[in-house]
């Protein structure tokens, strides 16, 4: 317990010295710009490739649950539209990232703390935290949330893609399910979800990295306990956001 | 200069620093030598900041270093310069980039400015034409000469190096050494080197402290380190069988003038 105190603590001191002006605005932008591009954009890929297989695999599986002459074709596409946008687009893609962008972010920052270019950035003067942290962690918020919305539209996608293939509904039930009583509401609170795990995957991972000790073998359990943590975190979060955003 | 008055540190109940006291004069090279373990390196990095020491009090010329944190402390660091043990050259950087790296920061010069002095800082630890490189393409004393261009890059008035020789050959050694005693004397810095290498010791000595059991064992310049009768100090300067000879030699030698 104390142990979990002690390390609550000091990443809130972590927080606190990342979330302050940086010294150079200019170079602040140009940083987030390129985190940007290497945790989010290089993470589309990853992100498509799983939408559309899981789109498809839900697809199915309503199809299967929903086979009732009572209950219209239509609603396999609306299920998995709904699927996709309150739970998977979200938490399932957030979980994902926190693998993969958390072990980029542990491991680039642990490898510069265990080779002592954090020291020498300190020793400049630069307060470090802020310089290396702040821009993974504004990055992340602002774009995380489109890779939901892509996401879901190319989990939708693959539900079409199995559709025509196996037919197990038209496409054109199908599609016509996906339009069905559509929520604008579950978009954003999706997105809002997003960009809160977005905040967890980053920061967690940084901590772990910007205190790990040791050598190579030490940065790689860092990196774990970086993952395991703030998975962990994210599905507590999960339930948390949800009961506050849905009730 | 920077003068520290009875500072302690201790790991986990361990003392490795106790009571030191002394002064580190400016446009003089000073070092602290002693074993591996010895604590020098906390003394270092306990002197710069990376280590909160546990009492006592580092003065940077007038500056109560150590009461100080956060922006007030790092206003201090803006006029230090330090090459640490293994260099610790940005990877995501060219040559140019890491030293054009505490101008980007903390200036306002121009671009053609800053290449400017980046050329310039390259050439005096002659690195020129090594701009595009990144750390990984260069060797370990090219490394070295790179960082000692980075710590310049901004007239420091403070200078530290942690075990500058450190994974050198012999002759790279004297290079670095050398270098680090000409800047030192050029920009009238104050100058700490840790180091064990004696030839650093014998070399650039201008004063020695010698950390032996956690304490300042000995104190003297260079030439001060052969007549001492210091037992500890000499089982350390001189524990090669050569270094002895060398020792016996010279002695000899003064004897005789």
């Amino acid at each position: 317990m104390r142990k979990m105190l002690e390390t609550l603590g000091r990443y809130v001191m972590l927080m606190r010295k990342v979330f302050t002006r940086p010294d150079k605005p200019r170079i602040f932008f140009k940083q987030t710009v390129v985190e940007m591009e290497k945790l989010g954009m290089n993470s589309i890929s990853i992100v498509s490739i799983i939408s559309v297989f899981i789109g498809a695999v839900i697809a199915l599986q309503m199809a299967y649950n929903l086979e009732n002459p009572m209950i219209p074709k239509t609603y396999v596409g609306l299920a998995t539209r709904d699927i996709l946008l309150l739970e998977f687009s979200s938490t399932i893609i957030a979980l994902i990232l926190a693998g993969k962008v958390g072990s980029n972010i542990t491991s680039e920052i642990g490898s510069m703390r265990i080779t002592e270019q954090i020291d020498a950035m300190e020793m400049m003067g630069v307060n470090s935290a802020n310089y290396l942290i702040l821009p993974k962690v504004v990055a992340s918020v602002i774009f995380n949330p489109f890779l939901v919305v892509l996401s879901a539209v190319i989990g939708m996608i693959g539900g079409t893609i199995i559709a025509i293939i196996t037919g197990i509904v038209t496409p054109g039930e199908y599609v016509d399910g996906i339009r069905m009583y559509f929520q604008p509401y579950y978009l954003f609170y999706s997105m809002i979800k997003m960009a809160f795990f977005s905040f967890v995957i980053t920061t967690i991972p940084a901590f772990y990295g910007y205190y790990a000790k040791g050598g190579s073998l030490d940065v790689g359990k860092a990196s774990t306990n970086g993952i395991v943590s703030s998975s962990v975190l994210v599905l507590a979060l999960n339930l948390l956001l949800t009961q506050i955003l849905l009730t | 200069m920077i003068r520290v008055n009875h500072i302690y540190k201790s790991f986990d109940g361990k003392e490795v620093l106790h009571d030191i006291s002394g002064v580190f004069e400016q446009g003089k090279v000073n070092l602290i030598i002693g074993r591996s373990g010895s604590g020098k390196t906390v003394m270092l990095k306990s002197i710069v900041g990376l280590h909160p020491i546990d009492s006592g009090e580092i003065y940077y010329d007038d500056i109560l270093f150590s009461s100080l944190e956060g922006k007030k402390r790092r206003e201090i660091h803006k006029r230090v310069g330090m090459l640490f043990q293994g260099s610790a050259l940005f990877d995501f950087a060219t040559v140019e980039e890491n030293v054009m790296f505490p101008m980007d920061m903390f200036t306002n010069m121009t671009k053609e400015e800053k290449r400017e002095r980046v050329n310039f800082c390259l050439s005096r630890v002659n690195m020129e034409n090594a701009n595009t490189k990144y750390p990984a393409e260069i060797s370990g004393g090219m490394q070295k000469r790179v960082a000692i261009a980075r710590a310049i890059a901004l007239n420091p008035k403070y200078f530290f190096c942690d075990e500058p020789n450190s994974g050198l050959d012999p002759q790279t050694s004297i290079l670095i050494d050398n270098l680090i005693k000409d800047i030192t004397e050029e920009y009238q810095m104050t100058t700490i080197v840790n180091t064990h290498d004696m030839n650093s010791v014998l070399g650039i000595g201008d004063k020695i402290m010698f950390i032996y059991d956690s304490r300042i064992w000995w104190e003297g310049a260079k030439d001060n380190i052969l007549e001492s009768d210091n037992e500890e100090l000499n089982d350390f300067v001189f524990a090669s069988k050569m270094a002895r000879q060398a020792k016996e030699m010279i002695m000899e030698k003064r004897s005789l003038k």
